[in-house]
């Protein structure tokens, strides 16, 4: 092979940050105007703020599962006090400004950070199995306190008349900065090491990881943005009550994880937004979804457990990096010149 | 004697939980998995009991047909569903388990709708009581009491003094060293299986016996129970199991008494948290130190 290699040409970093903010913000406008223009309905509007909501549920716990390799199984506790706190504010402070949103979707995460911290500092000094079933446990422990202090939270009969506060722009903003700052974490140092710990926790121990601090940093993270996605979810439904917020809910969102690919954002979105539209578009599928939902658990688990995605993540850049070198599709054989 | 009724009623509780906790404990104990689906078994034996006492079988071989029942759905999801995983990561393991006790629940509730059905609690147990000097001993309760710890009994026996019993804590101990002595590893975490559900099903007819009610998720909430018995006691060990369901059982049913029935869910998993807090391996289990 006397042909020399040619450099492998890559993007400018701020040239990347560019090009993917530009087209998050065309997606911004062109979703607003769409739903402005009014060619879609108030249900099929419905199913799109919802899809955004759970792909945020989704992804947050992701960095729990797939990227920290635990199983928490209290999503919807956290989710929970998320969605009480900013309900319990917008009530509290009349008006629609962008102030009183943000406050109360950062106190939203903020609050089920707080527990997260709580809960994960016991929790995560265990191994495995005792996570899941203390973090089950936290989430029914929450539902029994919103059943039981109905001064706050209005108790069985629910919350009421909280104002809607979640706009497809609001929801999606908040999606989309939410999913960056996780990426922008995952792709830090702290990310790696979070990455270490799923891979093989003693060997990052020994290499200097600080275990127990990234464990519940990880786990803190998935909390808040539970949190964050509870808010954005009282702000859409404007009626919270404790059956919103049952083992099953946690299940569900498991399920969007579990079949998008443990540790696959890009993963979690698609399979939220599949299983989020499947049972509003097919009424009959309505009945059989739990069943169908159960045998995909074990179905996925048993013949792909890493997911339908695996690990894999989309990147816009990578691809037209591909594509500015000629490697977009590579022939065969020649896979050894690949950049990783 | 308030207070003597109330110990008598937590000592029922407390034995249905112990018969339960017990199967959760082996399993755990034999291939460290969390059977989320054991509480699942308990509701498909409810369920078999009301239809064949429904369709007039006599009831004392309903209860055979009930725990045979729970014993063959056992067996046929661990190999259907956890045998292929047994050398996958213990997440996948723990996601399958969540997904067979969906499927369980939510195929009965497909079959049979969610709705509450009666159990024919009476049919099988008569509701007699015996009057010992102002305190009221009802026959349910008797015969839960000497049931389950006639089985508790008959399965420390089992384990201690049998081959079978002997290669279940050999399994137990080291898999690995378990199968180069010769031991069929398949069959041994199969009858632990058939054994844990068997108990299962003795708790399933005691259960409904006390709340004579049966419907799809009726055994999620009585699993989750049983399992913090089985923490509290020590995962793994039998006699912790037996200790840990009896100060479930009793913890209940004095927050009940007291008068704060809505809070015994919170306060069974409050305990939880706090025993996992101070001493993770349980009352009677023995800390594990890790291997590098």
């Amino acid at each position: 092979m006397d042909k020399a290699v040619r450099p492998y040409r890559q993007i400018p970093v701020y040239l990347r940050y560019l090009i993917n903010t530009a087209l998050l913000v065309i997606l911004l406008a062109a979703g607003s105007a769409l739903l402005a223009s009014g060619t879609v309905n108030r249900a099929q509007s419905a199913v799109i703020l919802q899809i955004g909501i759970y792909a945020l549920l989704a992804v947050s716990l992701n960095v729990a599962t797939g990227y920290l390799g635990q199983l928490p199984l209290g999503h919807a506790g956290f989710m929970a006090v998320g969605a009480y706190t900013a309900a319990l504010i917008w009530k509290a402070l009349p008006g629609k400004s962008l102030g009183v949103i943000l406050l109360g979707l950062l106190a939203a995460g903020l609050l089920a950070a707080v527990f997260g911290v709580v809960i994960g500092i016991p929790a995560l000094r265990l191994k495995g199995d005792y996570l899941a079933i203390i973090t089950l446990g936290f989430g029914e422990i929450i539902r029994v306190l919103i059943i039981n202090l109905p001064g706050v939270t209005g108790g069985t009969p629910g919350l009421m008349n909280i104002p809607k506060h979640s706009s497809f722009l609001v929801v999606y903003a908040t999606v989309i900065l939410s999913c960056a700052l996780i990426h922008t974490l995952m792709k830090s140092r702290h990310g790696r090491a979070i990455l270490a710990i799923r891979e093989n926790e003693i060997a990052a121990e020994a290499s200097g990881v600080n275990t127990t601090f990234y464990k519940v940093l990880a786990f803190t993270v998935s909390a808040f943005f539970a949190g964050v996605a509870g808010g954005l979810y009282a702000g859409y439904t404007g009626i919270l009550t404790p059956g919103n917020f049952t083992f099953m809910t946690s299940v569900n969102i498991l399920v969007m994880v579990v079949l998008g690919g443990l540790g696959s954002m890009a993963g979690s979105i698609i399979a939220a937004g599949i299983l989020t539209a499947l049972p509003l578009a097919l009424q009959s599928f309505n009945k059989y979804r739990m069943v169908i939902y159960a045998l995909l658990l074990i179905v996925v688990m048993i013949f792909k457990p890493s997911g339908l995605l695996g690990r894999y993540d989309f990147s816009l850049t990578r691809i037209i990096e591909k594509a500015i070198n000629g490697r977009l599709f590579p022939r065969k054989g020649k896979a050894g010149e690949e950049h990783a | 004697m308030l207070f003597l009724s109330q110990c008598i009623n937590g000592l029922q509780l407390g034995s249905i939980y112990a018969l339960v906790a017990l199967g959760y404990s082996m399993v755990y104990g034999i291939i460290r998995l969390l059977n989320f689906a054991h509480g699942d078994v308990i509701m498909i034996g409810a369920y078999i009991a009301v239809l064949t006492i429904g369709a007039g079988v006599h009831p004392a071989l309903a209860v055979v047909i009930t725990i045979l029942g729970c014993v063959m759905v056992s067996v046929l999801v661990e190999k259907v569903a956890y045998r292929p995983l047994r050398s996958a990561p213990r997440i996948s393991l723990l996601i399958t388990a969540i997904g067979v006790s969906l499927l369980l629940q939510n195929l009965v509730q497909l079959f049979f709708s969610a709705d509450t059905r009666a159990y024919p609690s009476t049919a099988i147990i008569p509701a007699k009581a015996f009057d010992l000097g102002g305190l009221s001993l009802s026959l349910s309760t008797l015969v839960t009491i000497v049931v389950s710890v006639g089985s508790m009994v008959g399965l420390h026996l089992l384990i201690q003094k049998t081959r079978m019993g002997k290669a279940m804590r050999a399994v137990s101990e080291d898999t690995g060293a378990a199968q180069l002595m010769g031991i069929d590893i398949n069959r041994v975490i199969s009858i632990t299986f058939a054994i844990g559900s068997a108990l299962a099903g003795v708790g399933s007819v005691l259960y409904c016996c006390r709340y004579s009610i049966a419907n799809p998720t009726m055994g999620s909430l009585l699993g989750l129970k049983a399992f913090v018995a089985a923490v509290l006691g020590g995962i793994g060990s039998i006699p912790g199991a037996v200790v840990g369901g009896f100060a479930i059982g009793f913890a209940e049913v004095l927050v009940t008494a007291l008068g704060f029935s809505a809070w015994t869910d919170a306060v069974v998993f409050a305990i939880l948290i706090l025993v996992l807090l101070i001493k993770p391996s349980g009352l009677l289990g023995k800390g594990v130190s890790e291997k590098v």
